[in-house]
C-alpha cells in the first residue's frame, strides 16, 4: 500500500502540469490551496480527479470533490479511499 | 473621412508551409503540400488525399504550456500558432501569462467551418455511448465550442476587444477579414486579429466524401489531385490548416511605427438566397458578381483597375461559372482578364481557414510584386479555355502589381470578396 508520502508525491506530480504559480509548487506542502495558492483553473480539478482514479484505481464521489481546496486534502482523500 | 485599413501582421499555417517565409516560397515555387492520407485510406474514403501542415504537434508543444495543450485540439493549435505568428510579425509582444493588463483596443474574429468535430468524435461521442459522461474531463467543451478557438486566442494575447468565431463555410476565413475591417473602420477597434482555422481530422472530411465532392481520381498521384479549372478536375480536396491577417487602423500603425503589407481597401459579403440557380451547395451566379462589384465599390476603385485575381476555385463543376462570374463583374473580354489563380492548387481546400490562407498569400502577392502559379490545369476546361492566357502556370513576376481581388464561395450560397491594395511606404 502506498504511504502518505508516496501519495503526496503523485498527487504533486499530477497537479504539476495545471499549476500556473511555479514558485509556490516549488515550496509546495500540505497546506498549499490548489486554487488560491497553486492557481489551478478550477475547471481542471475534473481532470486532476479523474487521474487520481485512474493512478490509484479508485472513485471519487462529487461531494468529496467538492471538499477538496488543499494538496493534504487530496492526499487525506486518495488515502481514505485505497485503504 | 473613413479609417483606412492596413495589414502589419500575417501568420499561417499551411499543409505546403509553416510560417510567413516557408510558405511565400512554397508559393513562388509552385510546391504542393497534398499527400496520401492514412485515415482515408484506412476508413474506405473515396479519396484518399488531404493537406495538412505538418510538424503542428510539436510546433505547439514548444509554443504553449503543459496545461494549455491539454485543453488545445487541432483547430486551437493551428488558430493560436497563426495568431503567434501574426502578432510578432506586426511587431508586438506577446504578454506575459502572469500580465494582468487587457489590450482594449485589439480583438478577434477567427472563423471555423466545421469546429472541434475530431473532438466530437474522438472523445465526446466514443465516451457518452459508452455511458462514461464524467470521464470527459474538464475541457470538452472548450474544445467544441465554435468559438474556442478565438476565446483560446484572447487569453494568449490578453484581446480585450470584440473576440468572436465566424462561421459561414468556406467563405468564412474571407468573411472573417471583411467583418474585422468593418469594425476597424467603425472606431470600434484599432486592430483585429482576422482568419480561420480548420482542423486536420478524417471525420470532418468525411460527409464530403460521402457527397462526392471530393477528388478520387487522383489517389495515386496526389501532388496532382487539387485541379482548379481543369479540363480533368473531379472535385476539390480537404484540407486543413490556419491563417490570420492582423489588421490595423492606418493611425494606429503610423504612431506604431509599424511596417506595412498591404492596404485592405475594400470588402462585402452577401448570399444568394438560394435563388437564380443557387442553393445550399451552388453559388448564385448573380450574387457572385454583386460581392465581387460591392467589394470594389467599397474599394472606391473600377474594375479595370484589378491586376490579379485569387479566386475560390476548388477544382469542383464551379470552377468554370466562377471564371465567367469574375469576367462578367470586371468586364473583362476574353484574353483581357488579369492573371487569375488558385491558392488550392498546392494546398487543397481548407474549408473555413481556406479564405484566410489565401488571404495571406494575396497580401504577400500584391506586396512581393508577384502571382503564384495555379498547378494542374495544362488541361485547361474547355468553359475556362478563353481566358486559359490569364492562368499562370509558373511563377508570374508582377512587380506592377498594385490591386489583386479575393473572393470565397461557402455552402450556403454565401460569398466574401476582399480587395487588397499596395501600400507605398
Amino acid at each position: 500500500m502506498a504511504t502518505e508520502a508516496e501519495v503526496f508525491e503523485s498527487v504533486v506530480k499530477i497537479l504539476t502540469p495545471f499549476v500556473k504559480n511555479q514558485e509556490a509548487l516549488a515550496s509546495v506542502k500540505k497546506e498549499t490551496h490548489i486554487l488560491d495558492d497553486l492557481k489551478v483553473n478550477s475547471s481542471r480539478l475534473v481532470d486532476v480527479v479523474l487521474q487520481f482514479e485512474d493512478t490509484f484505481d479508485i472513485e471519487v464521489a462529487d461531494d468529496d470533490i467538492d471538499a477538496v481546496e488543499t494538496v493534504g486534502n487530496c492526499v487525506s482523500l486518495i488515502l481514505a479511499k485505497v485503504g | 473621412m473613413r479609417r483606412r485599413v492596413v495589414v502589419t501582421g500575417i501568420g499561417v499555417l499551411a499543409p505546403n508551409g509553416n510560417g510567413v517565409a516557408d510558405f511565400e516560397l512554397a508559393l513562388r515555387k509552385g510546391r504542393s503540400g497534398l499527400r496520401v492520407n492514412e485515415a482515408m485510406v484506412e476508413h474506405g474514403f473515396r479519396s484518399h488525399v488531404a493537406g495538412v501542415p505538418q510538424g503542428v504537434d510539436e510546433l505547439a508543444e514548444a509554443t504553449f504550456e503543459e496545461d494549455e495543450l491539454l485543453a488545445m485540439n487541432s483547430s486551437h493549435r493551428l488558430a493560436s500558432l497563426a495568431s503567434l505568428e501574426a502578432w510578432a510579425d506586426a511587431g508586438l509582444e506577446r504578454p506575459d501569462r502572469g500580465d494582468d493588463r487587457v489590450d482594449w483596443d485589439t480583438g478577434a474574429i477567427i472563423g471555423t467551418g466545421i469546429g472541434g468535430m475530431d473532438t466530437t468524435a474522438e472523445l465526446v461521442v466514443p465516451f457518452v455511448n459508452a455511458n462514461k459522461v464524467r470521464r470527459l474531463g474538464g475541457t470538452a467543451v472548450e474544445r467544441v465550442m465554435a468559438s474556442g478557438i478565438s476565446a483560446r486566442v484572447s487569453g494568449q494575447l490578453a484581446l480585450g476587444n470584440q473576440v468572436t468565431t465566424n462561421s459561414s463555410a468556406c467563405s468564412t476565413g474571407s468573411e472573417a477579414i471583411v467583418m474585422g475591417l468593418e469594425r476597424i473602420r467603425s472606431g470600434q477597434a484599432e486592430r483585429m486579429l482576422c482568419g480561420g482555422a480548420e482542423g486536420a481530422s478524417h471525420y470532418i472530411w468525411a460527409g464530403f466524401d460521402a457527397m462526392r465532392v471530393l477528388a478520387k481520381n487522383w489517389n495515386d498521384r496526389p501532388e496532382a489531385a487539387s485541379r482548379p479549372m481543369s479540363a480533368s478536375a473531379g472535385g476539390f480536396i480537404p484540407a486543413a490548416g490556419a491563417a490570420i491577417v492582423l489588421i490595423e487602423s492606418l493611425d494606429s500603425a503610423l504612431e506604431r511605427g509599424a511596417t506595412i503589407r498591404a492596404e485592405v481597401s475594400g470588402g462585402f459579403v452577401n448570399c444568394g438566397g438560394h435563388r437564380q440557380g443557387g442553393s445550399m451547395t451552388a453559388p448564385n451566379p448573380e450574387s457572385v458578381r454583386r460581392c465581387i462589384g460591392g467589394a470594389l465599390s467599397d474599394a472606391n476603385i473600377s474594375p479595370d483597375e484589378v491586376g490579379a485575381i485569387n479566386g475560390h476555385l476548388t477544382a469542383t463543376t464551379a470552377d468554370p461559372r466562377e471564371v465567367g462570374a469574375w469576367a462578367d463583374a470586371l468586364g473583362r473580354a476574353p484574353g483581357e482578364l488579369p492573371p487569375i489563380t488558385s491558392t488550392k492548387s498546392m494546398i487543397g481546400h481548407a474549408l473555413g481557414a481556406a479564405g484566410a490562407i489565401e488571404s495571406v498569400a494575396s497580401v504577400l502577392m500584391v506586396e512581393k510584386g508577384f502571382v503564384h502559379p495555379s498547378l494542374n490545369c495544362e488541361d485547361v476546361h474547355p468553359e475556362i479555355e478563353p481566358h486559359a492566357a490569364s492562368i499562370p502556370h509558373e511563377m508570374l513576376a508582377a512587380p506592377e502589381l498594385r490591386t489583386l481581388v479575393k473572393a470565397g464561395f461557402g455552402f450556403g450560397d454565401v460569398n466574401a470578396c476582399l480587395v487588397f491594395q499596395k501600400w507605398d511606404a
